[in-house]
């Protein structure tokens, strides 16, 4: 069963004056199956987290250690980190003029299944996917997120979680910017992945709103670049109620 | 009228923005059109017409020092039947026809030439077959003129090729008759240390249709200067244009497409990517719409994708328009990078950094290509742009 243990992780960014430490020793462990959603007020470190664990060079670990089924991720590349089955879908996802998303769909799953996919199936594989996700058949002529609207670039990011399946995936804040109708066709995209139980999911985001459609197992707290809480699900209730703002108070070690 | 507007061109890595000067296409350039090069004062560099260019790197085409030595360039025309190929002299009255030139290296390669190849396609002849000219630099100096007329009615495709090592400083003129069609693939894949600067002068008949396509691959400095003009109405002209910069390399492509006649077409697509410490790519496209020029439709695009910081583009769009009566005018300019926010978002969907950039320049390259309509020719040039990024990496 497919694990990514996090342990004691220390992440910095370059800032004006020197390094600046985001993550200050965050310890995670999510399995294959499990949903857990780490939930946390603006600027606490929860998407540093998400980039880091894909590896985006902005970030520098500076301790602790992530594993993936006992592999070291942090000394993987970006490309091969997704290809050892980590998968982020991303806040602000990038457009990438000149490339359709047809072709891009095909090269990326080609590479994360190391063969190209036998394009009969695969034709019918995105079909589906884009139907299920209420996706126009035009949308895959148009190029990676040129002129996407951010519904769109939603659909987009969880489409490709669909078709790349991997271990584990790490929603980055996937429910920012979408209306209702959105994020209930976004979470059921979700959901699908989530019940073939073959996907450890680590869901980010700052509202409970998201959280009536994709139900978590485990929910954390973050503030202050580390988990301060965790629990089950009551706990989002409980902060849906009372906001962050025992967390961020008094220094926000719980 | 919003069409004549210039639309700010695309920033250049340095982050400034060329927008097209304040002079307008008829009197930008600093002497008028002539065919003797003493009619043109030396360029000092600040000149409209030579300000993006590094005279210092023309090794003297600009300022008289180049003279033509014994072994310049040598070239070979592999023609099909239905097809006349002549070397001529000087004083051949078929010479200069489709265009004056207009700057001092021009002038300067039509005072200089000794012999001229002039090809001819007779008339209502329909070529199954490429002519195909091989411009092979031995590595001197050399001044060249080269006439590609096409009867009435004729079809024909040249596809000519530079290779070699050479300072060449040539002029081309292309004369279609009415109802002619002439594709023309000029491929500027030069050795390294190549100096080439062309002018490009057609002249396109009644109904005829004149397509360009300009490939600029190699070379120190390559600087092409296209030019359409039309002796009828009806006529139709495609320019289109690829070139991929390295390190260290100028390419520099001028364009005019003067609509001095009612009724007719232009559409110009010129496409670059640029990689590599002081890769600089220069593009200028003008078009100028005179009062007569009824039912004119135009329209002209540049698109630069650059790969790695260090690289240059200046983009300068100028739409002129002394007409109200026109079908149809515009243009685009715009200058992408390739950068780490997208490098990092295909890498992570598990696409390796090599294959992800070759993903975004065949991408980005693709439309244009399909248009040649030679597969051989766009078999080639994919070919050839893959070549160019492996050696990036």
């Amino acid at each position: 069963m497919a694990t990514l243990e996090i342990h004691d992780l220390h992440v910095s960014v370059e800032a004006e004056n020197g390094p600046r430490e985001i993550l200050k020793g965050v310890d995670l462990t999510i399995k294959q199956g499990e949903t857990h959603a780490v939930m946390g007020p603006n600027g606490s470190g929860k998407s540093t987290l998400a980039y880091s664990l894909a590896g985006h060079p902005k970030y520098t670990i500076t301790g602790g250690t992530v594993t993936l089924d006992g592999e070291d991720v942090l000394e993987m590349s970006v490309d091969e980190r997704a290809r050892a089955g980590v998968f982020l879908a991303m806040q602000y996802p990038v457009e990438v003029p000149g490339v359709s998303v047809s072709n891009f769909l095909r090269t990326s799953a080609t590479a994360v299944r190391g063969e190209a996919p036998k394009l009969r199936t695969w034709v019918k594989e995105v079909k589906s996917a884009m139907e299920q996700l209420q996706m126009d058949p035009a949308f895959a002529e148009r190029n990676v997120n040129e002129g996407f609207s951010g519904g769109e670039k939603k659909r987009h990011e969880i489409l490709q979680l669909e078709l790349l399946k991997p271990k584990i995936a790490i929603l980055d804040e996937t429910d920012s910017g979408l209306d209702v109708d959105a994020l209930r066709i976004v979470s059921e995209g979700v959901n699908r992945v989530r019940e073939t139980g073959e996907v450890g999911t680590l869901l980010i985001t700052h509202y409970t709103r998201i959280l009536r459609y994709i139900k978590p197992d485990f929910v954390h707290v973050f503030a202050n670049g580390r988990i301060v809480e965790s629990g089950g699900a009551e706990l989002a209730d409980q902060l849906e109620n009372e906001g962050y703002d025992k967390y961020v108070k008094g220094g926000a070690s719980a | 009228m919003a069409e004549a507007q210039n639309i700010p061109a695309g920033s250049t890595t340095a982050g400034s923005i060329a927008v097209a000067a304040e002079s307008t296409v008829a009197t930008r350039m600093s002497a008028p059109p002539s065919f003797d090069v003493a009619d043109f004062p030396v360029p000092h560099g600040r000149e409209e017409e030579w300000r993006f260019t590094p005279l210092e790197r023309l090794r003297g085409l600009h300022d008289g020092t180049a003279v033509a030595s014994g072994e310049g360039v040598k070239v070979e025309v592999e023609a099909p039947e239905g097809v006349t190929v002549e070397t001529v002299g000087r004083d051949d009255e078929r010479l200069g026809k489709a265009g004056t030139p207009v700057d001092r290296v021009a002038a300067q390669a039509y005072s200089s030439f000794e012999k001229a190849s002039v090809v001819t396609v007779a008339k209502e002849a329909v070529l199954t077959e490429p002519i195909r000219i091989a411009v092979h630099g031995q590595g001197g100096v050399a001044f060249g003129h080269q006439v590609i007329e096409l009867g009435a009615f004729a079809e024909a495709v040249v596809v000519i090729d530079h290779t070699g090592d050479a300072v060449l400083a040539a002029n081309v003129d292309y004369v279609l008759g009415d109802g002619a069609k002439l594709t023309v693939v000029s491929v500027q894949d030069w050795d390294e240390k190549a100096v080439h600067v062309a002018q490009h002068n057609a002249l396109v008949g009644r109904d005829a249709s004149f397509k360009s396509v300009v490939v600029t691959f190699g070379g120190d400095v390559v600087r092409i200067h296209p030019r359409v003009q039309y002796a009828a109405p009806g006529g139709e002209a495609e320019l289109f244009g690829l070139y991929f910069t390295d390190a260290g390399q100028h390419q520099e492509h001028r364009l005019l497409v003067d609509h001095n006649t009612p009724h007719c077409k232009s559409n110009v697509a010129y496409k670059g990517a640029l990689q590599g410490q002081d890769a600089h790519a220069v593009w200028i496209g003008d078009v100028l719409i005179q009062a007569a020029a009824e039912g004119t439709d135009t329209y002209e695009l540049n698109r630069n994708l650059v790969l790695t910081d260090g690289a240059r583009v200046d983009s300068v769009p100028n739409l002129e328009i002394e007409t109200g009566e026109i079908a149809g005018a515009g243009h685009a300019s715009a200058t992408g990078r390739f950068d780490d926010e997208q490098l990092f978002y295909l890498m992570a969907r598990g696409i390796p950094e090599a294959e992800a950039r070759r993903l975004v320049v065949r991408g980005f390259f693709a439309e244009l290509v399909q248009q040649i309509g030679l597969p051989d020719v766009q078999e080639r040039l994919l070919a050839k742009i893959e070549a160019e990024l492996e050696a990036s990496v």
